[in-house]
């Protein structure tokens, strides 16, 4: 059975419309999104969706910070996944500043932010399923959005937004816990996602209720910039980790999986099948790690790596460049620069302009859910409202990034 | 190969466009250009279906208060058979911020310049709905132009001899 | 034997075949357990409360496994989160829906001060537009920091008198901030 045909014609005399405020503190809408949308029974027939609820000047802000604190802006950005934030702008630092990274920082900077691949993935697909009416995926693989934190912890000291990393590297090296915990997950973590995925992948009411429904072609992905899962999904096998490595990704063997059809379903699996790519990364990034040099946790560049704390209240030359750091003096070149990561939702940009001064002259994020989500309301027309909510879910909009 | 690619690509453009293409630089490989308002579509129609350049990366803007033209409209395009960014500006007058939209070839471009226009205040013409996106209509300014402050100026509870100001 | 507690009785007067205590104590003891919030969550707050949410924390321990998601029948309205200008009127419309007694508990930096984001944009703490019981600090508070708020708020319920709600001092602060 076709379900997204419309059920009645233009001149049905029984046709009547209906406008459902949805938002912006739904329940089913997860963030904070209003779409006024216009029922015909229970089908949509338009759809207005208004955004900027948690609109916070991230770009303002950053004009008026040094390099080192627009890192707990960035943090809040896709707060699912704030390392990869984080160090995508220290990368992007590092590309202005041209700072070289020892490969064991690369390494470790690609175990995290596949870590948190992982803890973005997850949400997104709990969240589908739970939607879908499958409440016990959700309560299941949420523990192991805690053990990831858990790591997060050992690192850098915080849960969720991480402030994680330094210009040039890592504030601390990763302790014998820290290791410990990973070599855990990789452990636990691959058994728990393929019980998850048993529970799903082949559950007649999960494929019900997402096969087939919000199919997206890869010409109108492209047509309206998705980036991400999402236009994987479609087919694309657009990934920047590819594309563009960065952090030694060139060093890695994985796969970019894509769907077809760019259906919910397609969506699930390709979110599911990356978190299996991720889990492949970071067990090799731990094999490499075993070849080189130890306790190198930064780069070799004192005039921009903020100095520990110990070195600042003890050593003359650790405290100037403290100083200099903490007050933006520190002598970038005037250029501009884009840099983008692979973010959990896709591909997560930054456009910085330096002029010289203590603070960027302008910062411009390349939000991926802000610019995936301009496509919900004209691809609502025709879909039935609890697919339209599945459909959300699917393509994981986090309110911080959508708004920045 | 990036560096090959972009020197065919600048040849391409200047053969096509002439001296409306101007400002040629590479900073970190990304090739960057500057072009005028009138020709802009044309620039990234030229882009987007004889070079490939078929992605919208982002629309943004950036404001230089003491330039002539002192809003600079940037694009970033992508090619993602060759695995090549581009970067074309076009930098317009603060009085009369109009641009042409680039939603007849993209429209991803929408939302891209309704953020542009609401945090900058340029105006896309042709644009299908440019309203503001992201700040309340009542919003009299368009926030990101330098001249107006990060903090809401109608504060009354942080004084400024706190602040060292 | 099973492991599940029940609370003690509240102080009263005890003999054979009765017990006698107060109104406001009994009904306070029953609301103080069964709290159905209303989570408010707009950013990175309302992440770590699904944390809390989730089995590892499970705030379902303190009687509040029922999320109401309708302001009528909420009891506590949890704000997470940064409350923009934009949505200001929406959190203020959400509150007036809701129904006396209720209660607020502004978790995070941003519901409390506006946190790190001094801007034009955002309100600067969501007390500027409603009374707020509890405020819960962090950036974001940890699940266990949000258990301890949602804790404070049970022994505010539980030491509520049953008069409050009439009393001239809450209508005061109600027309303070302009709802009557």
């Amino acid at each position: 059975m076709n379900h997204n045909q419309p059920v009645y014609t233009d001149n049905d005399p029984q046709e009547e419309l209906v406008t459902l405020n949805l938002g912006p503190t739904h329940p089913a809408t997860h963030g904070v999104f209003q779409n006024v949308i216009q029922l015909d029974g229970e089908r949509i027939v338009s759809g207005v969706s208004t955004i900027g609820y948690i609109h916070r000047a991230f770009e303002k802000i950053a004009e008026h910070r040094p390099f080192y604190q627009i890192t707990p802006l960035t943090d809040r950005l896709n707060y699912c996944s704030s390392p990869i934030n984080n160090m995508g702008w220290h990368m992007t630092v590092e590309k202005l500043l041209n700072i070289q990274l020892p490969k064991r920082v690369d390494y470790l900077r690609v175990i995290i932010m596949e870590l948190a691949r992982i803890s973005d993935h997850i949400i997104c697909n709990t969240i589908i399923a739970q939607d879908t009416g499958a409440t016990t995926t959700f309560l299941y693989l949420f523990q192991f959005r805690e053990h990831i934190y858990e790591i997060y912890e050992e690192v850098c000291g915080a849960r969720l937004t991480t402030n994680i990393g330094r210009i040039g590297g890592f504030e601390r090296d990763f302790n014998e816990i820290a290791f410990a915990k990973i070599n855990k997950f990789l452990k636990e973590f691959p058994v728990a996602l393929r019980e998850f995925e048993s529970l799903l992948n082949r559950n007649r009411i999960f494929i019900d209720r997402t096969a087939g429904v919000a199919r997206v072609s890869a010409e109108t992905a492209l047509d309206y910039s998705w980036s991400g899962p999402l236009l994987r999904a479609t087919g694309v096998d657009y990934d920047v980790r590819v594309s563009d490595p960065y952090s030694s990704y060139q060093d890695f063997d994985f796969e970019v999986p894509v769907g077809t059809s760019g259906d919910i379903y397609d969506r699930y699996l390709v979110r599911n099948e990356e978190m299996w790519q991720s889990v492949r990364i970071i067990e090799q990034a731990m094999e490499k790690l075993k070849h080189e040099p130890p306790h190198i946790f930064h780069a070799d560049v004192p005039e921009f790596y903020l100095p520990a704390k110990e070195e600042v209240y003890n050593n003359m030359e650790a405290l100037i460049y403290h100083f200099k750091i903490v007050m933006g003096e520190i002598d970038a070149p005037k250029a501009e620069v884009y840099h983008s990561v692979e973010g959990g939702n896709g591909e997560l940009g930054f456009y910085l302009i330096n002029d010289g001064g203590r603070t960027p002259y302008r910062l411009h994020f390349r939000r991926p859910s802000f610019i995936n989500y301009q496509m919900f309301a004209p691809m609502s027309k025709g879909m039935l409202l609890s697919d339209a909510i599945i459909n959300m879910s699917s393509m994981n909009i986090i309110a911080g990034e959508l708004d920045a | 190969m990036a560096e090959d690619t972009n020197h065919n690509l600048i040849e391409v453009l200047s053969t096509r466009f002439g001296d409306k293409v101007t400002a040629v630089s590479e900073p970190y490989g990304l090739l960057t250009f500057e072009t005028s308002k009138d020709v802009i579509v044309e620039v990234l129609r030229f882009l987007k279906e004889d070079n490939r350049f078929n992605y919208l990366t982002d629309i943004t803007a950036v404001h230089y208060p003491e330039k002539h033209q002192a809003i600079a409209v940037v694009y970033h395009l992508h090619n993602m058979v060759a695995k090549v960014r581009v970067r074309v500006k076009v930098f317009i007058s603060e009085h009369t911020p109009t641009i042409p939209t680039a939603t007849v070839l993209w429209n991803g471009a929408n939302w891209m310049e309704r953020e542009t226009y609401d945090l900058f205040g340029v105006k896309f013409e042709g644009h299908p709905d440019l309203r503001r996106i992201l700040n309340m209509d009542e919003l009299g300014v368009h926030p990101m132009l330098k001249q107006y402050p990060l903090e809401d100026p109608n504060r009354v509870d942080k004084k400024d001899e706190y602040f060292g100001r | 034997m099973s492991d599940i507690n029940i609370v003690d009785a509240p102080p009263g007067i005890e003999g054979s075949g009765f017990f006698a205590t107060s109104f406001d104590k009994v009904i306070g003891l029953a609301r103080s357990h069964s709290l159905w919030p209303l989570p408010f969550a707009t950013s990175c707050c309302g992440i770590e409360f699904m944390a809390t949410m989730g089995s590892h924390y499970d705030l379902g321990r303190f009687g509040s496994e029922r999320l109401s998601f309708s302001p009528r029948q909420a009891d506590v309205l949890m704000v997470m989160g940064t409350i923009a200008k934009k949505m200001g009127p929406v959190l203020k419309q959400v509150y007036l829906q809701m129904a006396e007694p209720r209660w607020v508990m502004a978790v995070g930096a941003c519901a409390s001060s506006g946190g790190i984001f001094d801007t034009y944009s955002v309100l600067q703490g969501i007390d500027e537009i409603i009374p707020v019981d509890v405020y819960v600090p962090g950036c974001p508070p940890r699940p266990e920091a949000i258990l301890d708020g949602f804790t404070k708020i049970q022994e505010l319920v539980r030491n509520e008198s049953g008069r409050r709600r009439h009393s001239p001092e809450y209508k005061e602060l109600l027309a303070s901030y302009g709802i009557l």
